[in-house]
């Protein structure tokens, strides 16, 4: 006997909309499970999990702080992955971003002048799309495997950051730690409101999702992705270029990464260390799924992603459960979504020895 | 389905019950910051170690929430800010990379007081606390040159500031006092806290020759891997014998406990100062954990210079002292001043290694 998945013949699409709250639902459910377990107060653990970060404002400002990169680098993603095309190093081209947005303040310091913060913002997409550039002319010229080539790009990019903040770029007054000299104030990404910490990272974000949600409902453009990540061949017939959609898609989601990149390190770091994401890049392609893969799907998920992070530090110290549990909590909530996902397009069968299969049957 | 989640979020608010509400007794809040895992068997279990004994002292007038695995940078500040306005009075961070975002909460927190371990920036609100661990480094020096057979000493080192080049080279004095010739190689790990990192530091330095090992940084990884190669070596922060039961000397321990009473009771009795302490083996504030796995002439001689340096008798950088490239640095019977040894950005002779510039 075995279980089988087997492909549902119609998708719900009541369920395909209620999939990520059925979710969060059973997420809810086995929290609070695991919180009784841990011998917490369930409810209260998930109150400061899921709301107190909710309830001030300087803690939303943290939540945008935080979900900015993640939704910058994600609404990219979906317009790659829509059409096909693996970009699975967005990391590495935050990194980079973050280096070419910086080369203005660490090599002129004394440089101020308010020209300085649009040229390092320019200047982190273009090291993005640069970035992202080696792996499309990789797999157009050469055919090569998009998935792997722009992942090992992701360590070249991190040795670089890690060789340059300890050695050419390192601050001669910082008692030798790591890291590059403060940026000057007219570097440094300003905040959007007095009341927190939130810079315009954030409002970045959301011009990007808006714009690309536009794109991909009302314009040409957005409609040969779905028809080449769809079909390469229809989308031939229409006379698209898959080539060509290559580069639009590794060059925009580049950008926008060495965006994501630049704003973080101007507006919430202040100055290049060697580690200057926990791995945002990844958690992008998480939040771009959990986000169906929709511009403006991704804003919430983002946010949502951001929200369990804040939680579980909020929950560690007003009830005292261990940062490890907070991590099992944000597990729990992908693995939800994910086999919610799954289930929605298929369906589980328990194949008795000798029966026939789904497949053999059809 | 509906009526399985309505049952089962019922029975949970039975069990647990909503309790998000004030407590029962005005407490005062003391917190902690912590850069690694509270049970790293290092540096951060021996703050949280402190923290404990502070729980215990005073449970009955503070509670003590704290926050672990916060990593240096903007994620600390927030992790700081979120501290100052969930009612702390007073809050400890525990790594010298928290140094500028300390200094910024506690600018927006003026009724909050701050401690920051190992840093070098105060404020009114704002003390600085640190340990002289270089003078265990310096009677673990003495031990090395005793134990080695081949006179060369392995060194895992974290960043290139001057707390952990003053440990270094106060480990090779050490070691120079008994034989002038002892060698000392160093790797720098760049990390505080990351067990693979360390135990890929520990394999190099073996197999370029070292047959003792010694780290600045928080994991026992260290420690197990000289057990499995079968060489000796030094705990860090904690007691790490339990890792190494046969391949330990000693260790610096770090005996916080003493020093976050005192001055959490200086808080609740409203003597608190904005201080820069720099206590060492003599204020109980490093202890040396038992010398084991030596002949009992190198244990005397251990506690013997364990002794001088508590009564004072005896300073680690006492010259003639040379700079690595042979230059004078301290004539001889000259000390070392503290201000010098904050800031020391240089190694001293039979270091064999370059500092990072």
């Amino acid at each position: 006997m075995h279980i089988e998945l087997e492909k549902r013949a119609r998708v719900s699409t009541l369920f395909s909309i209620l999939s990520p709250l059925l979710a969060l639902a059973l997420t809810l459910v086995f929290g609070l499970v695991m919180f009784w377990l841990l011998g917490k107060s369930p409810l209260g653990a998930l109150y400061s999990f899921f709301v107190e970060p909710l309830l001030e404002v300087w803690s939303l400002h943290e939540l945008a702080v935080k979900a900015a990169p993640l939704i910058l680098i994600a609404v990219g993603l979906a317009i790659c992955y829509r059409s096909n095309n693996w970009n699975i190093g967005a990391e590495g081209q935050f990194t980079i971003g973050a280096i070419t947005g910086s080369i203005l303040p660490v090599m002129n310091p004394e440089w101020h002048s308010p020209l300085i913060l649009p040229l390092m913002l320019l200047m982190g997409m273009a090291g993005g799309a640069f970035y992202a550039a080696i792996p499309a002319l990789l797999k157009t010229r050469f055919n090569t495997n998009e998935i792997l080539t722009s992942l090992m790009l992701v360590y070249i990019a991190q040795l670089y950051l890690d060789w340059l903040t300890r050695g050419p770029w390192r601050d001669p007054q910082g008692y030798n730690f790591p890291q590059t000299k403060s940026f000057q104030i007219e570097a440094v990404l300003p905040e959007v409101l007095s009341s927190g910490r939130a810079h315009w990272g954030f409002i970045f974000a959301l011009v990007a999702a808006v714009a690309l949600w536009f794109m991909m409902r009302f314009m040409l453009k957005g409609f040969q992705v779905s028809v080449l990540g769809q079909s390469e061949r229809a989308g031939r017939f229409a006379g698209f270029s898959a080539r060509r959609m290559v580069w639009f898609s590794m060059l925009l989601s580049g950008a926008l990464a060495g965006l994501a990149g630049i704003s973080e390190v101007s507006g919430s770091i202040g100055h290049l260390q060697p580690s200057i994401s926990p791995g945002y890049g990844f958690t992008a392609i998480i939040v771009a799924f959990l986000g169906r893969l929709n511009p403006l799907g991704i804003v919430a998920s983002g946010l949502v992603l951001a929200l369990t992070y804040l939680g579980g530090e909020a929950a560690q110290l007003s009830i005292g459960i261990s940062d490890k549990v907070s991590r099992v909590f944000q597990g729990l909530l992908l693995f939800f979504v994910l086999s919610c996902d799954t289930l929605i397009h298929y369906k589980i069968r328990l194949v008795l020895a000798g029966a026939t299969t789904g497949e053999a049957r059809r | 389905m509906k009526k399985l989640i309505i049952a089962l979020a019922a029975s949970a608010a039975l069990l647990g019950g909503f309790s998000t509400g004030a407590q029962a007794q005005e407490k005062k809040k003391v917190c902690f910051i912590y850069v690694g895992s509270r049970t790293d068997g290092g540096w951060t279990q021996a703050h949280d170690l402190g923290r404990q004994q502070l729980d215990k002292a005073l449970g009955a007038k503070v509670e003590t929430p704290f926050l672990e695995n916060v990593p240096e940078g903007p994620d600390a500040e927030r992790a700081i800010e979120r501290m100052a306005r969930s009612g702390c009075s007073l809050v400890f961070t525990t790594s010298f990379g928290f140094m500028d975002a300390t200094v910024k909460v506690a600018a927006k927190f003026p009724d909050v007081k701050f401690e920051h371990a190992t840093g070098f920036k105060a404020a009114p609100n704002l003390a600085t606390y640190n340990s002289r661990f270089y003078e265990g480094r310096y009677i673990q020096g003495q031990i090395a040159a005793k134990m080695s057979k081949k006179g060369v000493a392995g060194y895992i080192a974290s960043f290139p500031i001057p707390e952990v080049v003053m440990g270094i080279n106060a480990f090779e004095l050490g070691a120079k006092s008994v034989n002038p010739n002892f060698k000392l190689k160093v790797v720098w790990a760049n990390t505080w806290f990351d067990p693979g990192k360390e135990a890929d530091a520990a394999k190099a330095l073996i197999d370029q020759g070292v047959d003792i090992l010694t780290q600045h940084t928080d994991t026992t990884a260290p420690m197990q891997v000289a057990a499995e190669r079968g060489i000796l070596a030094f705990g860090q922060a904690s007691d790490m014998i339990a890792a190494g039961p046969k391949t330990q000397l000693t260790a610096i321990v770090d005996t916080w406990g003493a020093y976050y009473i005192k001055r959490t009771q200086a808080l609740l009795d409203g003597t608190w100062k904005s201080e820069q302490i720099w206590d060492g083996l003599k204020d109980g504030i490093l202890t040396m954990a038992p010398y084991t796995n030596m002949p009992d002439d190198v244990k005397a001689m251990a506690e013997e210079t364990e002794a001088k340096i508590k009564s004072g008798e005896l300073h680690p950088f006492t010259g003639p002292i040379n700079k690595q490239d042979g230059s004078a640095w301290l004539k001889a019977g000259e000390k070392a001043d503290d201000g010098t040894l904050l800031g020391m950005n240089f190694y001293v002779e039979g270091v064999d290694d370059k500092l990072p510039k």
